[in-house]
C-alpha cells in the first residue's frame, strides 16, 4: 500500500460522498433551478476526485484523467445553464419562497410569465 | 466577428494547435514517433478547420502579467468551488432546507464573448449561484438564497473577484 494508493482512496471516498450529496440534493430540492444548483456543483467536484482518484490509483492514467477533469469543468456548467435556460423558456418558472414574488425574479424581463401559476415539478 | 489580420490569424492558428497537440499528447501518453505525427497532423487539421468560431486569443495572452493572472484564477477557482459544494452539502443535509430561490440580474464590465463565458461559468460553480442567461453584457442568474435583489449589491458579492482578475487577463 503506497502512498499513491491511500491518497487515490481518500480521493475517491470525497468523490463518491459528494455525489450522494448531489444526488439526495436533486431527491430534496423543490424545483428544477434547485436541483440543478446541486447536481452541477456537487457532480463537478465529485466527478473531479473520483476522476483524479483513478489517476493516482493508476498512474499510467493520470495524463487522460486531467484531460477528463478539464473536459468536466468546461462541460458541466454549459449544460446546467442550457437546461436551466431551456427550462424558464418553456414555461417552469422558479419557485420563489419570499413574500416578494415581483422582484425574485428578474429573468422575467426577458421571458415573460406566460402562465399564470408557478410550476412546482 | 471582426476580421483578422494575416497575423493574428496565424497567431491563433499556431496557439490552437499547440494545444491542441497538447490534448493528444495527454491522451496518448506517449513520445512513440507515429504517434505524434499521426497528432501532429489531425490537430493541424483541426485548428485550421475551427480557427474561426473556437480560438479567442493569439499569442499575446501568454504575456507573463497575464499568465500570473491566470493561474492566480485557478487557484480562486479552485477555492470557491470547494466553498461551493460544501455550502450545497449543507444545504441539503440540514432537515429544514435553508433556501431563498429567486432570479437576481446585474451587468458586467468584459466585452469580449469568451471572458463572459469564463465568468458564466465561473459563476456557476460557485456558491449558491447558476447563471441562467447572457443578454449582451446583463447576467441572469439563479441564487439558492437571495440577499439583495439590488443588481450592484449582486454584483459586488457575486462576480467582481472573478471580473476583477478576468479583466486583467482578457
Amino acid at each position: 500500500m503506497s502512498i499513491m494508493d491511500i491518497i487515490g482512496g481518500i480521493l475517491l471516498i470525497i468523490g463518491s460522498t459528494f455525489l450522494f450529496l448531489g444526488g439526495l440534493g436533486i431527491f430534496r430540492m423543490p424545483d428544477v433551478f434547485n436541483r440543478l444548483q446541486a447536481g452541477t456543483k456537487a457532480t463537478t467536484l465529485g466527478g473531479m476526485s473520483l476522476v483524479l482518484g483513478v489517476g493516482f490509483l493508476q498512474p499510467d492514467w493520470i495524463w487522460k484523467s486531467l484531460i477528463i477533469i478539464i473536459f468536466i469543468a468546461y462541460s458541466n456548467p454549459i449544460s446546467s445553464h442550457a437546461l436551466a435556460r431551456a427550462t424558464y423558456r418553456r414555461g417552469h418558472y422558479p419557485y420563489i419562497k419570499s413574500e416578494d414574488k415581483e422582484n425574485m425574479d428578474a429573468y422575467q424581463e426577458v421571458v415573460p410569465h406566460t402562465k399564470e401559476k408557478e410550476d412546482k415539478a | 466577428m471582426q476580421s483578422l489580420t494575416f497575423n493574428q490569424k496565424l497567431g491563433r492558428f499556431i496557439l490552437n494547435w499547440i494545444l491542441l497537440m497538447l490534448v493528444w499528447l495527454m491522451f496518448t501518453s506517449t513520445l512513440f514517433w507515429q504517434e505524434v505525427l499521426v497528432g501532429a497532423v489531425v490537430s493541424m487539421l483541426l485548428s485550421l478547420a475551427s480557427i474561426r468560431i473556437f480560438t479567442c486569443c493569439d499569442f499575446s495572452i501568454l504575456r507573463p502579467d497575464r499568465i500570473f493572472w491566470m493561474i492566480w484564477y485557478f487557484f480562486v477557482f479552485i477555492k470557491a468551488l470547494v466553498v461551493a459544494n460544501f455550502d450545497v452539502a449543507r444545504r441539503v443535509i440540514s432537515p429544514s432546507l435553508p433556501i431563498n430561490p429567486g432570479i437576481v440580474k446585474f451587468k458586467t464590465k468584459l466585452k469580449t464573448n469568451y471572458s463572459k463565458m469564463v465568468l458564466a461559468n465561473s459563476i456557476t460553480l460557485t456558491p449558491g449561484t447558476l447563471s441562467v442567461d447572457v443578454v449582451g453584457d446583463t447576467f441572469y442568474i439563479h441564487w439558492i438564497d437571495v440577499e439583495t435583489t439590488d443588481p450592484e449589491e449582486a454584483f459586488k458579492i457575486i462576480a467582481e473577484p472573478f471580473e476583477k482578475i478576468l479583466l486583467k487577463i482578457f
